[in-house]
């Protein structure tokens, strides 16, 4: 069967963190990004609305099991209020979920109860390297098995939260395999940068680089034990959060640019009066609407294991990435110098429009 | 409710046994019905008819049948619409030319039964069921009067003495019109239903339909057109001098009040077939695309799904770009005709679905033919003829201009008056 309805529990998270999308993420949006903070209490009160809580079973601390398309339409929510404070309030879910989809029981007794059962607090991820050709399924940073411990080296870059850090799962060649591999903070060998990302966009999120020199990792250490684990499977749900927050933030500019045209006049009248304006904003809705059915249908099919979700994945995070370019352009556009000025958020909008075609790996459903 | 993506078995039953009918009956004919321009393909028409009568399904492709079939069924949730679409994109996958001279009522059987009282679809809506194909086709097109609808020409007059209506003007681009009006051994005997005015000074509110039965008096086919692709699909100029209708060939009130209710009724029938005209180019987009893979994988061209944007070839960008234009868009159909199964508002779904799909079918047939290079240019293949059949997705039943303009309304809340 087709449906294009969220269940009741869907919609009553949808309901919750679109209220915390208006309310609080998007008030704060331009001055996070300007003094380059998130308020801790924004995050917390985020993390409080429990998506990860929510996506982690019983016997691990939490109260559900995980959806991806639950995930899909919860990410595309906050997105909508401010990327980077979606993206940061989700940061744990990029150690947790790993976890729980590939880890050994073991793994997930570790880790999962005391970071569903807590206040929000830094567990992170690194999966980006500072390379113009980076590609997830060929990483620079290597994994090598030596003696029964696995030896680390490499750089990754963006990676959230690092510095305060709890532990971080480090992406890494193994093999000509990518595997995650459970880094504690303190690690010898690890050193987080001291300086924080300096992005186009996404200022408020701080982000570092994570140099990995002889790292040596117990064997449990590997995400899913001496059997690792299929990362394709990570990797596609990376992608459907990502083309989920891209929708969001499509949509986000989207909707201002229209409320926008509706109240600026231009020659006796409102500029979304004028054909050109009105097409535009048309052809942005038709865009969103379609990738946002894109993301569904591949948040449902790895909810639903089908062979082609990995490709379905791939194809919604290319068109969606695609999508939020073109729509946050256009965003900036139908303001015209308005949109030019930090004023307005929409600017805002089209810098972290533009990151989704190379930012994969900064959330996970 | 929950979000689903699960392809009902039986619309993946139905899309099987299509595909047979597409690739045995029509692939095989699509060449010489595009060269022998307004020949009919009577093995196809004779085999869906009698097929559509043996599943229970006569009356063709009109979806008013197939939701009224599905109505009954109150267990299951409806998916009438839904098969509907599937079908239209697996036939239009065979050939959309074929698809377009599927035996039915069509269009002009979609506003009896938009506008129509129960008595008259009755009357007009029976014969789609008998032996011989039927058809039936809608004349709202004119020569000054393409979008634009408000502004017809033909007129209504009612004759008091004999209680009929004389029909005057000239209606181009009905599709099907020769079919629909002029009497063949081989078919039953069909009607078309004709937009005219009743009281030029009430603009659209004085704008009605009628059903002009086949043979009627006054009423010529003068032309069919020679077109750029859907050749097998005729399209006539009709001519209506003094024709002579029946007063109850009026669909709604025969009077003219103050609202515009017969022509929101031709709108309505446009809200609920948008989302199949997409249908129908997605069908010849995915024949195009399915192609284009098919021959670079012979070439020993492999699609690297998965990879960076960076490191593909230009030629394997294009391929997955249209990979998801092609489902994206199929995803706005099957979320436009979900929402008329349960009976949601559908019009900026609909009018979204047609917006999208009017622009991927013509991006993907296009790109197809370059990709291929002079394979793609030669009528060797069907490829150059699924490129011209897919133009027209983005013009009839609503140019993809006329859809931003009704998606752009519906989104900023606006009248025509307000966003012209």
């Amino acid at each position: 069967m087709y449906s294009f309805e969220p269940n009741e529990e869907q919609q009553m998270l949808i309901d919750a963190m679109g209220k915390y999308a208006v309310n609080d993420l998007r008030p704060a949006a331009h001055d996070a990004e300007e003094s380059r903070e998130l308020p801790k209490k924004l995050i917390g009160k985020g993390w409080e609305l429990g998506l990860l809580q929510a996506s982690t079973p019983e016997a691990y601390g939490g109260f559900g099991d995980r959806s991806a398309v639950t995930g899909a339409l919860a990410i595309e929510e906050m997105a909508f209020g401010d990327l980077a404070g979606a993206l940061a309030v989700m940061t744990p879910s990029l150690f947790a979920t790993p976890i729980l989809l590939a880890g050994t029981e073991a793994q997930k007794q570790e880790y999962l109860p005391k970071i569903v059962g807590g206040n929000w607090s830094p567990y992170t991820a690194a999966l980006i390297e500072f390379n113009f050709d980076f590609d997830p399924n060929a990483l620079k940073t290597s994994a090598k098995l030596s003696d029964g411990t696995y030896v680390l080296n490499g750089e990754k870059a963006f990676v959230p939260f690092a510095k305060d850090a709890e532990a971080i799962i480090v992406y890494a060649d193994l093999d000509g395999v990518t595997q995650g591999f459970i880094v504690p903070k303190n690690s010898a060998g690890l050193t987080i940068s001291a300086e924080r990302e300096k992005l186009m966009g996404l200022n408020a999120l701080p982000m570092y680089r994570v140099k990995l020199e002889d790292v040596r990792l117990p064997a449990e250490n590997r995400l899913g034990g001496e059997a690792g684990h299929d990362f394709e499977l990570i990797l596609a749900s990376m992608r459907v959060a990502s083309a989920s927050a891209a929708v969001g933030v499509a949509k986000a500019s989207f909707e201002y640019a229209k409320q926008y045209a509706k109240e600026r006049d231009a020659f006796g009248v409102k500029i979304a009066q004028k054909q050109a304006i009105a097409f535009m904003l048309a052809e942005m809705i038709t865009e969103i609407e379609s990738m946002r059915l894109m993301v569904w249908e591949a948040a449902w099919k790895l909810d639903n294991g089908k062979d082609d979700s990995a490709i379905a994945a791939y194809l919604a995070n290319t068109g969606a990435a695609d999508m939020a370019m073109m729509v946050t352009d256009r965003g900036v556009q139908i303001l015209g110098g308005h949109g030019y000025i930090r004023e307005h958020p929409v600017e805002m909008f089209l810098r972290n429009g533009r990151g989704f075609a190379m930012l994969v790996g900064l959330a996970i459903v | 409710m929950s979000i689903e993506f699960e392809n009902p078995k039986p619309i993946v039953q139905m899309q099987t046994m299509l595909q047979s009918v597409a690739e045995n009956m029509m692939r095989p004919a699509s060449r010489e019905f595009d060269e022998c321009e307004h020949s009919i393909p009577w093995d196809y028409v004779e085999f869906m008819h009698t097929a559509m009568k043996a599943v229970g399904g006569g009356g063709g492709l009109a979806p008013v049948d197939d939701r009224t079939n599905v109505s009954t069924d109150v267990k299951r949730p409806p998916i009438g619409y839904q098969k509907l679409a599937a079908q239209i994109e697996m036939l239009a996958w065979g050939d959309v030319g074929f698809y377009l001279i599927t035996p039915g009522g069509g269009l002009g059987a979609a506003a009896v039964q938009a506008a129509g009282s129960p008595e008259q679809k009755a009357k007009f809506l029976a014969r789609f069921n008998e032996d011989k194909p039927t058809y039936a086709a809608m004349c709202m097109t004119e020569a000054g009067a393409g979008s634009d609808t408000s502004a017809i020409r033909t007129r209504a007059v009612l004759d008091e003495s004999t209680k009929e209506w004389i029909i005057n003007g000239e209606k181009i681009f009905v599709t099907g019109g020769d079919k629909s009006f002029t009497e063949y051994e081989k078919l039953g005997k069909g009607f078309i239903v004709v937009w005219a005015s009743i009281d030029p000074t009430a603009g659209r509110s004085g704008m009605r339909a009628f059903v002009v039965e086949s043979g009627t008096k006054g009423v010529s086919i003068v032309k069919l057109e020679h077109k750029l692709g859907i050749r097998a699909s005729d399209t006539a100029v009709i001519s209506l001098v003094d024709a002579r209708v029946p007063y109850d060939n009026v669909l709604g009130s025969p009077t003219v009040e103050t609202n515009t209710k017969g022509f929101k009724g031709a709108m309505a029938t446009f809200d609920a077939t948008r989302p199949l005209v997409a249908a129908s180019g997605i069908g010849v987009a995915r024949a195009a695309l399915e192609f284009l893979k098919e021959k670079l994988k012979e070439n020993g061209v492999e699609i690297r799904y998965g990879l960076p944007r960076n490191k593909l070839t230009s030629v394997e960008r294009d391929v997955i770009d249209m990979d998801i234009q092609l489902r994206s868009a199929w995803l706005m159909v099957l979320k436009a005709v979900w929402m008329a199964d349960n009976k949601k508002p559908n019009a900026l779904e609909s009018s979204m679905s047609k917006v999208r799909a009017g622009d991927i079918v013509t991006r993907i047939t296009q790109k197809a033919v370059e990709i291929m290079g002079p394979l793609g240019y030669s009528r060797e293949f069907l490829l150059e003829k699924w490129f011209r059949d897919a133009k027209i997705t983005d013009i009839y039943e609503g140019t993809g201009q006329i859809n931003r303009l009704v998606v752009a309304r519906q989104i900023l809340g606006y009248t025509g008056a307000e966003l012209r």
